[in-house]
């Protein structure tokens, strides 16, 4: 890296000691950059948060600062934080509010933003919507969920559930002692007794398939990795769930959170990883919370660490903080995110299980996905593919909000009719069920028989997506929702490539002009090449996907039909 | 005495394009097994000389077995594939991209994109007369190079120049999200507070007219800008001891603009601010 041209703009000494808090202490600060600030780039985005976090906005003093620290050129780090919803580059109140203006708290009676409050997308409360989020800067920091809880699991205390079945029990979040009492840590003392082949053995057995929305076999994914020779293998949690109407994985997060810690460890002992991390949105401050209390107590019981539970492996997690930004949970964008760039997706191939995370081989998997590994190394494969179907073993986790009578989430064995699933959440009769979140895609009330299995949503051109269930029932404006997800597309394109960047603009505008009546009388056409263009020639699946939904509820639905 | 020379040996991988095979070297992209078969093939944010970024897609192709279309100017070549470059999903794909650039950026002074406008019959304005674009006023702040963003289609190529492809100066980034991306300096400075070192490399890379010389663009702002009365003249930088080779753009009697030979083994298009911008002592009149 050349000499810098930096800002000329000082910190405040409350900067500058939240930056170093990040950062380390500067072994001198007089200009000079440390060489061991060198390639320490990947600290940027938790640098700009601690200093946003201590005033409330990254001033120019606090970012010229960022940058002679971690020596990165000012135009970059302004290009990375610029492109971040939640990084505030204009100076505003230390106090904010950021109100959900999506899909689920538009049906629960969002109406209209409280003066000076920011509108927010999904801020993934669904079951309590209509929600927000408090944001407050200065010497201790905090951000709080709003309503601060939600109604109870609706399944509480049922018999026969898995991935749920502590969160059910109510066995305490924070301790790992519960945890244990609970049979935490089981699965991981017989993963080390199996030793890694056969642990990947079991997953493959299992046929598990990704939960984050792709649905990729895990046993393939891991295998891959496994086998790569170049070193070091790295594993991400990809918990930076942000799909409109999807909030599993933070339920698991704030209330089993030593489950994930576990099963990440048994990933990377299986896949050859000593370095994991979670990577969680912004928007979900009770789940850091908890999983930095985990990751605590279980590096004090030699749970995490230089010797796992005694066995010579090495294994540690580290808790990366989004910044609001959907695309970040595209894998790639994700690793660009932890690296400290802008969240802009790589092209594939190389794929991440050979060219990921600092450009090393890299598992990458979902929380949901790794909370099934539990159960599949407790269980053996064989035993957990006798759940749910030839496609779809296993159980899935639905989020169910919009007008049902029980919002939350739910636990059911793959092969459910959705009307099932409708039917347990006390749903009002729907007048449409969108399936999969915003990039999936509205259902007819004549399609409920539909079984909920990876291969049955497939054939009948839908996606389980990340299990998003939204009901809309007879009272629904359901061209209010289908503008709502085209603006959501338009928001939260990264912008790099031609067909997303400009096709999520026109694709809102045609359906502004239908919605209307001023129309330019091509717009069904405009509509359907702008979902061919966007789905063929993205570079990412959010632009790929960000004409499903808004299709589907044109062509199944006949929203917005002359 | 027998040379031989060390270099890997790279393997030949063989494809088709367009139902017709080609062969190409190990580590080839699409695009250049297009070209190997003299199939014409759109490219706007490619570069020889750059890293490709593959964002403007206007170069895809259809790969057999691929959901999506991929790009021709990165996608690596595998033995076997089984490339189409003129099926009506390309085709559809192609044209709209255009479209989509056509209705949001001015491509007034960008030759080959309007070529390829007319060559696949996008209609830009089929989206209607108010569709967001991103107009903006042209961005004079120093007396060498004018930044019209207007007419940027974000292909990053500046962006690349003036990174670590070429000049490790890092003065400008895309900045924004979504619509809203843009390229620019710091918290939007101008260039004399940037850390821009006016090498005009970015110009050199950009394919619109975006990025231009205050000279070219007070000429065509006056309406005296006439590429078919200007000659190219090849001579060397007087400056240093590099000896970097300079394309003199001559209109009447005036040097109009420099640039330099990308195809250069050394240069690769690139010069220093001298060169592209230090000529006025030649026609220093006064």
């Amino acid at each position: 890296m050349p000499d810098l041209r930096l800002l000329a703009a000082e910190p405040t000494d409350a900067e500058r000691a939240a930056i170093d808090a990040v950062v380390g202490t500067a072994a001198h600060d007089d200009g000079r950059v440390a060489r061991s600030d060198r390639t320490r780039r990947h600290l940027l985005l938790p640098a700009l948060r601690a200093a946003q976090r201590r005033v409330g906005w990254v001033t120019e003093g606090a970012l010229g600062y960022v940058c002679r620290r971690l020596e990165i050129p000012p135009a970059e780090a302004y290009g990375v934080a610029s492109f971040y919803a939640l990084i505030a580059l204009d100076e505003r109140p230390a106090d904010v509010l950021h109100v959900c203006t999506d899909l689920s708290c538009r049906l629960a009676g969002y109406d209209e933003l409280p003066e000076g409050a920011h509108p927010s997308p999904c801020l993934g409360l669904c079951e309590r919507a209509p929600a927000a989020l408090r944001t407050l800067a200065g010497e201790e920091p905090r951000e709080l969920q709003l309503p601060a809880t939600g109604p109870p699991l609706p399944q509480e205390g049922q018999p026969g559930l898995r991935l749920l079945r502590r969160i059910a029990d109510g066995v305490d979040p924070e301790s790992l002692d519960a945890y244990r009492a609970a049979g935490g840590y089981t699965a991981l003392r017989r993963a080390l007794e199996l030793g890694p082949a056969e642990v990947l053995r079991e997953v493959t057995e299992s046929r598990l398939l990704g939960r984050g929305g792709a649905a990729f076999p895990t046993g393939v994914k891991w295998e891959a990795v496994a086998g790569q020779p170049a070193l070091p293998h790295y594993l991400v949690c990809n918990a930076d769930e942000s799909e409109p109407g999807t909030f599993k994985d933070r339920v698991l997060m704030e209330q089993d959170p030593f489950a994930l810690v576990e099963a990440m460890t048994i990933a990377a002992f299986a896949t050859g990883c000593e370095h994991g991390y979670v990577y969680v949105r912004a928007e979900y401050p009770l789940a850091h919370k908890r999983l930095e209390n985990a990751f605590e107590q279980a590096r004090v019981r030699g749970l995490l660490g230089g010797d796992v539970s005694g066995s010579g492996f090495a294994f540690d997690i580290e808790l990366r903080i989004g910044a609001g930004a959907y695309v970040c949970g595209e894998e790639t964008a994700l690793f660009q995110s932890i690296e400290g760039y802008r969240g802009e997706p790589r092209n594939k191939p190389p794929f991440p299980v050979e060219v990921g995370l600092f450009g090393k081989p890299t598992v990458v998997n979902n929380v949901e996905t790794l909370f099934n590994v539990l159960e599949v190394v407790s269980d053996t494969g064989v035993e957990y593919a006798k759940t749910g179907t030839e496609g779809s073993t296993g159980t899935r986790l639905f989020c169910l909000s919009g007008h049902v009578g029980r919002p939350g989430l739910y636990e059911v064995p793959f092969g459910m009719p959705l009307r099932e699933l409708l039917e347990l959440a006390e749903a009002r009769p729907p007048k449409a069920v969108l399936l999969g979140g915003a990039a999936g895609s509205f259902l007819r009330p004549d399609q409920l028989d539909l079984p909920l299995t990876f291969e049955d949503a497939r054939a009948a051109g839908a996606s389980l997506g990340s299990g998003v269930v939204i009901v809309y029932d007879e009272s629904a404006d359901l061209v209010d929702a289908v503008l709502r997800i085209a603006e959501f597309f338009r928001d939260e394109s990264c912008g790099q490539c031609v067909p997303c960047r400009v096709g999520t603009v026109r694709q809102e505008e045609a359906l502004h002009r239908l919605a209307s009546k001023k129309t330019n009388g091509n717009e069904l056409v405009v509509l359907s090449e702008l979902a061919e263009v966007m789905r063929d020639a993205s570079i990412c699946g959010l632009g790929q996907t960000a004409a499903s939904a808004v299709q589907s509820a044109m062509t199944n639905l006949g929203v917005l039909a002359p | 005495m027998t040379v031989i020379a060390l270099d890997a040996v790279k393997r030949i991988v063989e494809l088709t394009v367009d139902g017709r095979e080609v062969r190409v070297t190990e580590g080839s992209t699409i695009l250049d097994a297009c070209r190997r078969l003299g199939v014409e093939t759109p490219t706007l944010c490619y570069g020889d000389t750059l890293t490709p970024v593959n964002v403007c897609r206007v170069c895809v192709v259809e790969v057999e077995g691929s959901r999506a279309l991929v790009p021709a100017c990165s996608r690596r070549v595998e033995p076997g594939m089984k490339v189409l470059t003129d099926s009506p999903r390309v085709q559809t794909s192609r044209r709209l991209v255009l479209e989509l650039l056509g209705s949001s950026v001015d491509l007034s002074t960008a030759p080959d994109a309007l070529r390829y406008i007319e060559e696949y019959e996008a209609q830009p304005d089929r989206f209607g007369a108010d569709s967001l674009t991103v107009a903006q006023a042209v961005k004079v702040d120093n007396e060498l190079y004018v930044r019209d963003y207007a007419k940027c289609i974000l292909c990053y190529k500046c962006v690349e120049a003036c990174g670590d492809d070429h000049q490790n100066t890092f003065a400008i980034a895309v900045a924004g999200r979504g619509f809203g991306a843009h390229i620019s300096t710091e918290l939007d400075v101008t260039l004399p507070e940037s850390a821009c070192v006016y090498c005009g490399n970015c110009i050199a890379v950009c394919p619109t007219g975006a990025l231009m010389p205050v000279s070219e663009f007070e000429l065509r702002r006056d309406g005296l800008w006439d590429e078919a009365q200007q000659t190219q003249v090849d001579t060397i930088c007087p400056y240093c001891g590099v000896g970097c080779n300079l394309t003199l753009h001559v209109q009447g009697d005036d040097i109009v603009k420099v640039s330099s030979p990308d195809d250069h083994d050394v240069t690769r298009g690139n010069l220093c601010v001298k060169g592209r911008f230090g000529y006025q002592h030649v026609q220093n009149r006064a």
